[in-house]
């Protein structure tokens, strides 16, 4: 082992590291595991709602997994999974030695895992694991809360302490390390995509975490913020939520968007359709998503006039995220596409989440949106964008860089088979759970009328269908790490541009010591 | 051999620039979290009570002043009082409803009693339906402004006295007002002060 590898060897390299390659690993690795434990959740959940009545767990069991499920997703699969992806590939796309802070970055990652087992234990307290569902509305989530309620507000301020160190520190790295020559419209997308949702973190991170401080001073030193006996107001919190929250689901695309934009452009044998036009319409987004949070509040009994602005507020984020659509088909056109399984993952992400933002746009209308409120309808929405958006983009990613990575090659028919497999049964899944929901099934239920018992079969059908083909996408990626055909051709695809493409496969763990020339 | 992941490390992050970043962001961050408790909830508060949009009356008693009675029409005042979960108290209004003038003065009562073999503490909550009724209904005095104590098995009559004003849209015919009794026992024994409605 020489200058090239790193410092120490097994375990402690691991834990000492501050290499921007091994910490992208480590949060790869430990999305993908919360990701499973999550699914996990999932599939106890569509089990429970195969048939109609009470069979497999107790209803205050199935609270606690749609609680734990959204959490877990959200924080420890979608959040890190992406903070990985800018550790790995942002410094290599800009042309940069490291994250412009190693250290902190080592500490942003190792405080995760002990966060997460923190919120996991609670499932074998005395009370059960919190059971108010994760977007845990007041006082549900004060006055009747289980006693872990504390150990999950313990672990919401870590997971939020790991996002902010992690989003500053790719700030400071897009702003200060890029190679000379490399101007901010230069970027490519995924580093500038990234570069906003940073600040989007920076900024609503901090809203969360007080939000659960008022929480926690509500439960044990008698302040009166969501308690209405002392004068406080529930539906505040809501507003104080839905102000992070909004941001936030932002804040879990944006990346997904800035993947897609650099895969496409590969498959597809030409540069991105209106490049500047992406970049306006990712600000944009991210600017509108703080004026549209109480879009999620339509039933609190706001004022007209608040719903009409919420409204309109939230149908123009239609706009920019349309601009992406139509750029994304239109750099397709015309050119000379192939499918290889990275770009049957942004194809299929280009469907479904259209889909996704269309159901979206149907549930920013106010006045419809009573119906749909709290319903399957709203369930099936947000797994459109969230899992067709953010999962599906993740796989794409995945398959597209892991030969520059490890310098294997995946096997090609089973990443096909991953897409279709769960291209199948995430539509069996999520697709009957849009008429559910326009029937009248509530979300969050452990049991249902016998009218909803056939799109209920088939989506849990369709759940375990695509629960099964994570496993293969697993075993793939571990075959590929272990057994892969070796490749050390610097640009595996050959459409692919970029920086990171430049340097030799797999890539050396340092990689531009000397900055390169950017023209 | 060289440790050159650690040596690299301190050369990137001592730069300048790299510091005036972070220390922005940082300050960023502290802002936001300060921004939640102190515009966010203050605002919020402001912003109900200014413009009545929750259905919270104001916690304040009403100064009255001089007015001539609208006898042109009669207005539905109707009074609903529950118990907030867990509580166990007796609770009702001893009118269900008045027709009341805008512009004249009203009372009436609610009845409250304590079952329990304990002395405890309550607060109501008052709420108004529609919320838009809300600035036109004055309160000059309310058991709500304060809290009710009562000795195991006491009982009481609690006043309400109040205003509709002659302002009042026509097209509301009815006003509902609704009380919830919360018990603030524990509370007020954990922070003695907090804020009366």
């Amino acid at each position: 082992m020489g200058a090239h590898g790193p410092a120490n060897k097994g375990l402690m390299r691991w834990i000492t590291t501050t290499n921007h390659k091994d910490i992208g690993t480590m949060y790869l690795w430990f999305s993908f595991a919360m990701f499973i434990m999550g699914g996990a959740f999932a599939m106890i959940i569509r089990a429970e709602l195969f048939q109609p009545g009470l069979q497999i767990v107790e209803p205050e069991f199935f609270n606690q997994m749609t609680t734990m499920h959204g959490l877990v997703m959200v924080f420890g699969a979608i959040m890190p999974s992406f903070v990985g992806l800018a550790n790995w590939m942002i410094p290599m796309m800009i042309g940069a030695p490291d994250m412009a802070l190693p250290r902190m970055n080592n500490l942003s990652f190792w405080i995760l895992p002990p966060t997460f087992a923190l919120l996991a234990s609670t499932l074998f307290m005395d009370g059960g694991a919190p059971n108010f569902g994760w977007t845990f509305y007041a006082p549900l989530s004060t006055t009747y809360a289980p006693p872990s309620v504390s150990f999950f507000i313990f672990g919401i301020h870590l997971a939020g302490l790991s996002s902010i160190m992690g989003s500053i520190n790719i700030i400071a790295t897009v702003v200060n390390l890029r190679a000379p020559g490399m101007t901010y419209m230069k970027m490519p997308m995924f580093v500038w995509t990234w570069l906003i949702t940073a600040f989007l973190l920076v900024a609503v991170m901090p809203v969360l975490a007080g939000a659960v401080t008022m929480m926690l001073m509500d439960i044990h030193f008698g302040t009166s913020f969501f308690s209405a006996a002392g004068g406080g107001d529930p539906v505040l919190f809501q507003h104080v939520f839905w102000f992070f929250g909004h941001p936030e689901v932002y804040i879990i695309i944006l990346p997904a968007f800035g993947v897609v934009s650099q895969i496409i452009p590969a498959f597809a044998r030409k540069p991105l359709f209106g490049y500047d036009s992406m970049v306006y319409a990712t600000a944009s987004i991210a600017f509108l998503s703080f004026a549209v949070w109480a879009h999620h509040m339509y039933t609190v009994g706001m004022p007209v006039a608040g719903e009409l602005f919420f409204m309109y507020a939230t149908m123009l984020i239609a706009v920019p995220t349309g601009v992406k659509v139509f750029n994304w088909v239109t750099t397709m056109w015309r050119g000379s596409m192939t499918f290889e399984t990275p770009m049957l993952f942004c194809i299929g992400f280009i469907l479904l989440f259209t889909i996704g933002g269309f159901t979206g746009v149907m549930l920013s209308l106010a006045p419809v949106d009573f119906q749909y409120h709290d319903s399957y309808f709203v369930v099936a929405h947000f797994h459109y964008v969230m899992v067709a958006g953010a999962v599906f983009s993740m796989s794409a990613a995945v398959y597209y860089w892991l030969p520059k990575w490890c310098g294997k090659m995946y096997n090609e028919s089973m990443g096909k088979a991953h897409f279709w497999i769960s291209f199948i049964g995430f539509n069996l899944t999520f697709f009957p759970q849009h008429f559910l929901g326009l029937a009248g099934m509530p979300r969050r239920i452990p049991d249902y009328a016998l009218q909803f018992s056939d799109f209920n079969l088939m989506s849990s059908i369709g759940a375990f269908i695509y629960g099964a083909s994570q496993i293969l996408f697993l075993f793939n990626v571990v075959r590929t790490v272990v057994a892969g055909k070796p490749t050390s051709e610097p640009k595996t695809w050959e459409g692919a541009e970029g920086l990171e493409w430049t340097v030799a496969t797999p890539a050396p763990y340092h990689t531009f010591s000397t900055p390169p020339e950017v023209k | 051999m060289p440790t050159d992941n650690s040596s690299g490390a301190k050369d990137i992050s001592s730069s300048s620039g790299v510091t005036k970043t972070v220390v922005k962001s940082a300050v960023v961050v502290v802002a936001m979290f300060a921004f939640v408790f102190v515009v966010m909830v203050p605002l919020y508060n402001v912003l109900c009570d200014a413009l009545g949009i929750n259905g919270k009356t104001s916690g304040e008693q009403y100064q009255v002043v001089e007015a001539a009675i609208d006898t042109s029409r009669e207005i539905r005042v109707q009074f609903v009082a529950s118990n907030n979960d867990g509580m166990m108290w007796e609770f009702h209004p001893t009118d269900s409803v008045l027709r009341v003038h805008p512009g004249g003065v009203n009372d009436t009562l609610f009845y409250a009693k304590n079952p329990m073999a304990k002395a405890m503490i309550a607060q109501a909550i008052p709420s108004i339906s529609p919320a838009r009724a809300v600035e036109y209904f004055h309160k000059t005095e309310c058991f709500c402004f304060n809290q009710q104590h009562l000795a195991a098995g006491e009982d009481i009559d609690m006043p309400l006295q109040f205003i509709v004003d002659q302002d009042l849209p026509a097209d509301i015919k009815t006003i509902t007002l609704s009380y919830t009794l919360f018990d603030v026992t524990d509370m007020v024994e954990a922070a003695p002060t907090i804020t009366a409605r």
